[in-house]
């Protein structure tokens, strides 16, 4: 099961960036209090899915060999940009991230369920659900973001 | 004569379980003046906390020189509370009154003309309209204006101008409240009355300390549990308030949770109630979806991990929730130990919850309250000049948008709907960063008010934002502004407001405004027409010119939305009391309680929002709320608990924790200017724990500095009630009576230590969860300027120390022999005073 396990591996992999880049916001955008804290927040529960994961990748293996999915690793936000527009062009990032990671647990999903693995279509499934609960986050945040930040942001 | 600092509640008029509540009628004249001598008694409703009680002002001279309670209205039967009774007028003839606008000239505030005033912000509001259009503009209104006030500056900022930031100051107070209700029930609107109290068997209250900030319902519970087949009271609260006291008295408990594990509490005491099998399962399937989702939410919070996260001990949570599951019927109420406390929304949210999942809704003696801070703050959620649309419309469904279009005649584009309207404190965010550059604020005084009072100061005095100060005196935030505009108060205009439970009074005006004070209506509708705001038509935008003209087009907007005015007129309401929304063709009389049938406003079509999920705020989408299908059955939503944003550290090993006090109502601006209420408690303090003063080796009455991250305050110290590891600070003391002391050298200003951060559902910033620290300064020069009558007061072992605070005018409290008939009462028909072993509703 090579691509499986490197499913696997896209799933723990695109979670960590996932993670990493949400407290990369919260810290670049800490003067918005709510980013700061929602993102933190958000970025746990990416820890905890990884958390969730660890015995399954000690069961496959996390293979990175395979070369396909391996384009699929999405660089993470190293740093923020600053300002309105800045924010949102990087709630915008965060949500590409999360979509890469929504897309991986659907597709493992179908991997455990072919292969009758109860406990990680479990994790696969309910991983999916809190990954679509960041979507949702990140897209309302926008909406709320984006009239402020195209018309009105003095740093324009 | 009762001195009613000394005697908060009055006497008691103790009465039988399901019996009328009888009439006593409170009153104060000023000093010297007789009843003989009053020339009119003008009717109204109290301002001084969000009660509404119905009283008649009186008048001699021109002027307001007391209050007396009316014994016909529903709301408190003739009583008044010490704030009411010793507050209302004296602030309206003080010589500080602001008499004429001021502008700012070479960095100091002076004294103009209005058109001069007015011209400047016309000027600044057109150049920037210009150049940026209206989301350069941001309004921050109050719990204080009139329903007339809020209705026409939502039309002006929504229809004429189209910027979506508008909030007021209700945004601290009661946003949770209508966002619970919301999430809840698919809608604002209080499902339970005040008449529940005559008819419950046990009484909740949730980080709601009743006896000092809704003291005459206070009184009124008080009347049911001293007397024979008392309810059981249950208190959450980290202080041992009154109502804690009550709670030990009836044989109920009082529950302490750590500050800010609200949430994990509720989800134990819910955890109870399944576990016990206390749940109505037909009512649960028939009424409500989402029973196995809060199920699986709460299942880990037994007693014992509840017990570990609060700090309560687990028996007494079993207690608790055997007292709700058994009871026959509970009213619950709730306040700013929740709305401003961690988890907000989702914790005022699990209270409705308790009550769904035993059906205890719509029924007299099954209600829920969840309270309001602030007088009019139903209003400004109803009218729209916060963050809602008018008439509890949905700014997700075009539909909504339309009929407001529709009713203003505007293009529905101009009314700003594309996102959630902006919350109070991203209006503040947008003015720190420079992209809103005109800040309207009336009625409130945010650079006391809010959290982390350095920031609010620094943006009011920014040069980026041009500050427009409404208000009745030179406040903190009026220092800070660069127009002030002069404006009449309560009793010198005339309006509507209503209260916690719906009841709508209308207030005549009484007296002429001081100087060239003008009402907030008038100062509104002035910007309008010198902007010349017009509809589709090129008519005047608004479209109406006087208070009573106003009022007739909300009842136009409100038509057919649950918050239905449409039967109410001035004429009407000029009746012997308020009368409860809402009012129309079925309920001409208005009505008592909600979802009496059960059905709740949660059609896609019908209701005020969508939903959001409760742990991050992320909205629910119209596809996701047709889906569910909810059909008028109300929600059961849970959330985990979640540690609060800040918790205690080596540095900050302490939690702060702000409040009220019962003498003094908000930033003090009519409390502190009469003097009984003010000799009361005329200065801050900090309360602590016996066990951690003890430890810092403080005692009553030291100077203590305060700290968190953000400021400090030195005040003295009140060994008090307060839980051990916990630190409480009243928020009512600014700097505007500290002589020659300007904002930001003063001392004792509970914000300056509070945290920018809030609820993500509600935005309701969170005033009570902060890390500080408490050290010991010096000795001070008495006892600390605490009262001693409610939940300041030091522990019993400690009272002989401290003198008992007293010393209020001379007030008239009189029982009336023969109790009025009130409309809508569930017990009417009983007779009074009543014999102590009437069976319930009969007589």
């Amino acid at each position: 099961m090579p691509h499986l396990s490197t499913y696997v591996g896209l799933a723990d992999h695109s979670e960590k960036t996932l993670a990493d880049s949400l407290r990369a916001v919260a810290e670049g955008h800490a003067a918005e209090a709510d980013v700061f804290h929602t993102c933190h927040l958000l970025a746990g529960w990416s820890d905890a899915h990884r958390e969730r994961l660890r015995p399954v990748v000690e069961r496959y293996g996390e293979d990175d060999s395979v070369t396909e999915p391996e384009r699929l690793h999405a660089d993470g936000l190293a740093e923020v940009r600053a300002g309105q527009v800045g924010l949102l062009r990087d709630l915008q990032d965060l949500h590409v991230l999360a979509t890469l990671v929504q897309t991986t647990w659907t597709v493992v999903a179908q991997g455990a369920q072919g292969l009758r693995d109860r406990e990680l279509l479990e994790i696969a499934t309910s991983a999916n659900a809190e990954t679509s609960r960041q979507l949702s986050w990140l897209n309302t945040r926008m909406k709320a973001a984006a009239p402020q930040a195209l018309i009105v942001d003095p740093a324009r | 004569m009762t001195d009613r600092i000394a005697d908060i509640w009055g006497e008691r008029t103790p009465h039988a379980k399901g019996t009328v509540w009888p009439a006593r009628v409170d009153l104060h004249l000023d000093e010297g003046v007789r009843e003989e001598d009053v020339e009119a008694w003008v009717p109204s409703a109290c301002v001084l906390c969000s009660n509404g009680c119905g009283c008649d002002i009186a008048v001699k001279d021109g002027r307001m020189v007391g209050v007396r309670g009316r014994a016909t209205d529903v709301v408190n039967h003739g009583r008044l509370g010490p704030k009411g009774l010793y507050g209302s007028t004296p602030w309206a003839s003080s010589p500080d009154r602001l008499r004429r606008p001021m502008v700012r000239e070479g960095g100091r505030l002076v004294e103009t003309d209005w058109e001069t005033a007015m011209g400047r912000v016309v000027q600044e509001s057109r150049r920037l309209l210009e150049e940026n259009g209206p989301l350069t503009h941001g309004f921050y209104t109050s719990g204080q204006l009139f329903l007339e006030e809020y209705y026409t500056l939502a039309v002006i900022g929504k229809a004429g101008l189209g910027t979506p930031h508008m909030d007021g100051n209700t945004r601290l107070c009661t946003a949770t409240s209508a966002a619970a209700f919301k999430e809840s029930f698919g809608a604002d609107g209080q499902p339970g009355s005040y008449t529940d109290i005559e008819h419950c068997d046990a009484i909740f209250l949730y980080g709601h300390n009743m006896a000092e900030t809704q003291t005459v319902l206070w009184a009124r519970i008080l009347d049911r549990t001293r007397a024979e087949d008392p309810p059981v009271v249950v208190c959450v609260d980290p202080r041992r308030t009154p109502v804690a006291e009550e709670a030990e008295r009836t044989g109920g408990v009082h529950l302490a949770p750590r500050v800010g594990t609200n949430l994990a509490l509720m989800n134990g005491l819910t955890r109870e109630l399944f576990e016990r099998g206390w749940i109505d399962e037909a009512w649960v399937a028939a009424h409500t979806i989402g029973v196995d989702d809060l199920r699986a939410v709460v299942e880990p919070y037994t007693p014992e991990e509840v017990a570990a996260t609060c700090g309560v001990d687990a028996g007494d949570l079993r207690r608790a929730a055997e007292i709700f599951g058994t009871s026959d019927n509970v009213l619950s109420t709730v306040l700013q130990g929740f709305y401003q406390s961690h988890q907000a929304t989702a914790s005022a949210v699990a209270v409705h919850n308790l009550h769904l999942l035993r059906g205890l809704i719509g029924r007299p003696g099954s209600g829920i309250l969840q309270m309001n801070g602030q007088p009019t703050a139903q209003n400004n959620r109803e009218c729209g000049a916060d963050g809602d649309l008018p008439g509890f419309r949905n700014w997700n469904n075009p539909r909504h948008v339309q009929e407001l279009a529709d009713l203003w005649n505007v293009d529905p584009l101009t009314i700003p709907h594309w996102a959630p309207p902006t919350n109070a404190m991203q209006i503040f965010g947008y003015a720190e960063q420079g992209s809103i550059e005109l800040l309207w604020i009336s009625a409130t005084n945010p650079a006391v008010s809010m959290p982390e009072s350095a920031r609010i100061r620094r943006i009011l005095g920014s040069d980026r934002c041009f500050v427009v100060v409404q208000d009745l005196f030179l406040t903190e935030t009026a220092q800070l502004a660069d127009v002030v505009l002069p404006a009449a108060g309560w009793g010198e205009k005339t309006g509507t407001f209503t209260n916690v439970n719906r009841t709508v009074h209308l207030s005549e005006k009484a007296v002429e405004p001081p100087g060239e004070a003008r009402s907030d209506l008038d100062i509104f509708l002035m910007y309008a027409r010198a902007m010349g705001f017009v509809d589709r038509a090129g008519d005047p935008l608004p479209s109406w010119n006087s208070p009573e003209e106003a009022f007739d087009a909300w009842r136009a907007a409100s038509a057919g939305r649950p918050v239905d005015y449409t039967g109410l007129s001035y004429d009407k309401l000029r009746g012997p009391t308020g009368i409860p929304w809402p009012v129309d063709e079925e309920a001409p009389e208005g009505t008592d309680r909600l979802y009496t049938d059960p059905v709740f406003p949660t059609d896609t079509d019908r209701c005020e929002t969508y939903g959001h999920d409760l742990v991050t705020g992320a909205a629910v989408t119209e596809q996701e709320h047709r889906a569910m299908a909810p059909n008028g059955r109300a929600f059961l939503k849970g959330a985990a608990y979640t540690p609060p944003h800040e918790e205690p550290s080596d540095d900050f090993p302490l939690l702060f924790t702000t409040g009220r006090t019962v003498y003094q109502f908000h930033t003090r601006t009519k409390t502190g200017r009469a003097r009984s209420l003010h000799e009361a408690a005329p200065d801050a303090w900090v309360e602590l724990s016996t066990t951690d003063a003890d430890a810092l080796g403080i005692s009553e009455g030291d100077v203590v500095r305060v700290e968190s991250p953000r400021g400090t305050i030195e005040v003295q110290a009140r060994i008090g009630q307060v839980m051990p590891g916990a630190v409480f600070a009243p928020f009512h003391y600014g700097s505007w009576d500290l002589d020659g002391l300007a904002p930001d050298q003063q001392h004792r200003q509970a914000n300056e230590l509070t945290m920018t951060v809030w609820d993500p559902v509600s935005k309701q910033p969170y005033f009570k969860t902060a890390a500080c620290r408490v050290t010991r300064v010096r000795a001070g020069d008495g006892p600390a300027p605490a009262p001693t009558t409610a939940a300041s007061a030091p522990p019993p072992a400690r009272r002989r120390a401290v003198p008992p605070t007293a010393g209020g005018g001379p007030t008239t409290s009189e029982v009336l022999p023969e109790t009025p008939t009130y409309p809508n009462d569930p017990a009417a028909g009983t007779s009074h005073p009543a014999p102590t072993r009437t069976i319930a509703g009969r007589s």
